[in-house]
């Protein structure tokens, strides 16, 4: 179809109509930019004219990781409302009974909320260019960290749609994909890192499988998106295991977002279809009824 | 053209639906009534593609609503007893998303919008915000809505709840004209007078299951075995529920200060003597009247539940 998603552009058209979307995208520019200015000003201070390729590279990646943390506060809280919000406001079966398919619904939900995250990102490629000029990062590197976000942003706004759909309620489900990220992020890296310790204390013969310890801290860490950036970035090269999981990290990270994330949406659109009654499910059958007696 | 045969749908431990069956033919305006809780928003989902039934089948057009949900989508036009509307949209918008929903081309779209538009009443609302329209105006947006891809069936789902008795009344024409138009509408409520005057024909249904159906004129005449009179008089007089009771025809009466209230079996001339009977027997009456009784008096009338009269009495 040539034509534009329904769907989407009816998101699009609330989105970027509501001031509150200017307000996040000053917010935002805001708080990177006068990071990277306060930082570029406090170098310049302490030795003035000097080329400074490794403070550069410092600041790449504070701006970097400092990026990753602000879309791990943001998509979660664009994405986790725009199921259970049109449950809330008592659009969603109305929604349900035209011709869309729950799937184009999920789909065009994902696009609309990431597109926002989309231009924020696109805002700051202007920092982006001043620390590039300070030299001292790779050609391929910026381009790669915007790959990351990509990825990285579509696989939290694939858990913040699959909440809003398996909760009735906004706030829990914004509750629980928060948590949800918070694990991806710090939880998984931290697991990493102590099931290295009890490898390092215990000694090897002792534990049922070394190997498999191994394996399971290397899947950690190719999959932890604080991990796979300091990778990219080229800053840290994470905990020696010495297992390889058969394909380039940034290979195995890609598929693990493209993966997972899918696996997520199909579940939110499969959600969304009227539901036998069924353990897994319980949550989902009561919506029909949900909020009728609000209004 | 509707279609329900034997179907139950149970929530826990709740029965909403229970072995129900109903036929709706062409063309015509059909009610679903009963009170709070009877099934009738369950039995809707159920045609909407909202809901799964457990046992039974739902057919629209021949259509089944499990197998055929797509078909039955693009042959319905559904408007829930609560809905929202989106913010930050303009009716015109609000319109147009969901024709392109519906998959209406697009260079057709902004005739229909307006004609639509025409057709609610609110011909000059295309370019206000949603959320800014009064509530019958959005009921009536709804409705619109209801009728982009120009539905052959529309199941509205208490449309006139809330509506103050103008909007009413423009409702009521509004589902007149779209009966002239051919479409099969299944509308529910829980007041039978509210539907008796739009609709051909209605089935009564309670505990998720049917009470009764059939042409409204039967159902009401049904109803009638037993209607409620309501007699005034003028001063405190001795033993009028007892005179009453002796009267032909006359059940239950109950008296609440000088107002007696009682259940009346006989036609308009048999009513008509009984209240000569009441005035030259020297009662002073000032008021003599039917009254108007609400849905859950009819089905005692009509199921002879609770101890009151019914019909073969
Ligand atoms: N999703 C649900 N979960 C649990 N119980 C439900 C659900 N939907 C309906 N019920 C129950 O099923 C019964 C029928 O409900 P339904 O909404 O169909 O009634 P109704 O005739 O539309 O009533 P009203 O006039 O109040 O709209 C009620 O007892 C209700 O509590
Ligand atoms: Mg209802």
């Amino acid at each position: 179809m040539a034509e534009i998603n329904p769907v989407l552009l009816k998101e699009l058209r609330q989105r970027f109509r509501r001031g509150k979307t200017a307000w996040l995208l000053a917010l935002y520019l805001f708080t990177i930019g006068g990071f990277v200015l306060a930082f570029i000003y406090l170098n310049w201070q302490s030795a003035p004219g000097y080329y400074q390729p490794n403070r550069s590279l410092e600041i790449f990646i504070t701006l970097s990781v400092a990026q990753l943390f602000l879309l791990a506060f943001v998509a979660p809280g664009l994405t986790a409302s725009v199921i259970s919000g049109e449950r809330e406001r008592q659009t969603l079966n109305v929604l349900l009974t035209t011709r869309l398919s729950t799937w184009s619904i999920v789909w065009s939900k994902l696009v609309a909320s990431t597109a926002f995250v989309v231009v924020l990102m696109i805002a700051t490629l202007p920092l982006y260019s001043i620390v590039f000029l300070y030299g001292g990062i790779a050609p391929g590197q910026v381009p790669g960290v915007f790959g990351f976000y990509l990825l990285t942003m579509f696989l939290f706004a694939s858990l913040g749609i699959v909440c809003s759909a398996f909760f009735q309620r906004t706030g829990v489900s914004t509750l629980t994909t928060y948590g949800l990220v918070f694990a991806l992020t710090g939880g998984t890296g931290f697991l990493a890192a102590f099931l290295t310790e009890v490898g390092r204390i215990n000694r090897p013969e002792t534990l049922v499988n070394p190997g498999f310890l191994n394996w399971v801290v290397e899947f950690l860490q190719q999959t932890n998106p604080v991990f796979v950036l300091l990778k990219i970035l080229a800053a840290e090269d994470g905990i020696q295991t010495g297992v390889s999981l058969g394909l380039p990290y940034w290979a195995n990270y890609t598929i693990f977002c493209l993966g997972l994330g899918l696996l997520l949406l199909f579940w939110s659109s499969r959600l969304l279809l009227p539901q036998p009654r069924g353990r897994f499910f319980r949550l989902a059958d009561k919506r029909s009824h949900g909020d009728g007696f609000s209004g | 053209m509707i279609k329900l045969k034997g179907v139950t749908k149970q929530f826990g431990t709740t029965r909403a639906l229970d072995n129900f069956s109903l036929e709706v033919r062409e063309g015509l305006v059909y009610g679903l009534i009963g009170p709070n809780g009877a099934g009738k928003t369950t039995a809707m989902n159920i045609l909407a593609t909202l809901l799964l039934p457990d046992a039974g089948t739902a057919l629209v057009n021949g259509r089944d609503v499990v197998q055929d949900p797509q078909v039955v989508r693009g042959l319905i036009g559904y408007m829930p007893d609560f809905f929202g509307v989106y913010d930050g949209l303009r009716s015109a918008e609000y319109l147009e998303f969901f024709a392109a929903a519906y998959g209406v081309p697009a260079a057709k779209r902004s005739r229909l919008i307006k004609d639509l538009l025409e057709l609610v009443n609110l011909p000059d609302k295309g370019e206000v915000y949603v959320d800014a329209l009064s509530r019958g105006m959005k009921q009536r947006l709804s409705l619109a809505r209801c009728l982009v891809h120009d539905p052959r069936v529309l199941i509205l789902d208490e449309p006139a709840s809330g509506l103050d008795p103008r909007a009413r009344a423009e409702l009521k024409e509004i589902i007149r004209q779209l009966k002239h138009m051919g479409k099969t509408i299944l509308i529910s409520s829980h007041i039978l007078p509210e539907l008796a005057e739009m609709c051909d024909e209605v089935a009564i249904i309670e505990h998720g299951r049917l009470v009764t159906c059939g042409p409204v004129d039967q159902i009401t005449r049904s109803a009638k075995g037993a209607r409620q009179l309501k007699v005034s008089v003028a001063e405190p007089v001795p033993d009028l529920a007892g005179f009453l009771n002796q009267q032909p025809g006359v059940s239950s009466p109950w008296v609440e200060g000088l107002i007696v209230q009682f259940f009346y079996q006989g036609d308009q001339s048999q009513q008509a003597r009984l209240l000569q009977t009441l005035v030259s027997n020297g009662w002073p009456v000032i008021e003599f009247s039917e009254v108007r009784r609400n849905l859950e008096e009819v089905f005692m009338a009509i199921t002879g539940e609770e101890g009151l009269p019914n019909g073969g009495n």
